[in-house]
């Protein structure tokens, strides 16, 4: 394997596992869920991302052809974390936070947690309030 | 050179792993534990690159695309439920 390649393949990979390490201990120690959200993000992308680079690179090294299956990966990684992240967001609000407290949308516009037809028939940690109090948006379904 | 590196890195992902087992403990409400599943699929994946690096092999990307493809469907599912109660409607 020629030099240049070790010395990306260590660089990526020292990098990586500093920003996994990053990710997952900012997800321990950020005081609360919104925040912890942000946290992982470095490990999805700058700690597989660079896992990723420096296999790319050591197997281009080793057996002298370049193989692109791990940008698969990365490509899937970049498209579904921020789905994850906004249900992830999502499932905070609509469990934790009481419709008054958030602050007002668009005027024809509503939360989308709390646009549909009541609440949820699963878990709910913070009881519903009554039908009459609650101020839906009208929506034609 | 590159076998420190991997130790390193190795060594890096599975404290990660284990602090995100932490947090999956002690998370005081449900975000938290589905977040702190989805990070411990995102280090199993790069632990699982690492491995394959580490025996040589590329039998592991297709193993670490079928957990990311696992893990996200895991976690928007486990989302819906929380959010619907239902997961398909």
């Amino acid at each position: 394997m020629p030099f240049w390649a070790e010395i990306t393949v260590t660089v990526f990979l020292v990098i990586a596992g500093v920003f996994g390490l990053v990710g997952s201990y900012g997800l321990l120690r950020l005081p609360d869920p919104m925040t912890r959200i942000h946290a992982p993000t470095k490990a999805t992308t700058l700690g597989v991302g660079g896992v990723l680079i420096a296999s790319m690179v050591y197997g281009f090294g080793a057996t002298g052809e370049l193989s692109t299956r791990e940008l698969l990966i990365t490509l899937f990684l970049f498209l579904t974390s921020p789905i994850s992240a906004l249900f992830i967001a999502k499932v905070h609000l609509h469990l934790r936070q009481k419709r008054e407290s958030l602050p007002e949308p668009e005027p024809d516009t509503g939360w989308a947690s709390y646009t549909a037809q009541g609440p949820s028939r699963g878990v709910r940690d913070i009881p519903p309030q009554p039908p009459s109090e609650r101020v839906l948006p009208e929506r034609s379904r | 050179m590159i076998a420190a590196a991997l130790t390193f890195a190795i060594a890096c992902f599975s404290l990660g792993l284990v602090l995100t087992l932490w947090r999956l403990i002690k998370g005081p409400r449900h975000s938290d534990r589905i977040l702190a599943l989805d990070t411990m699929v995102i280090n199993a994946i790069a632990l699982l690159i690492l491995l394959g690096i580490w025996l040589g092999t590329s039998i592991f990307f297709e193993v670490s695309l079928l957990f990311a493809l696992v893990g996200f469907v895991s976690t928007v599912s486990y989302c819906r439920f929380l959010l619907r109660g239902d997961i398909i409607e």
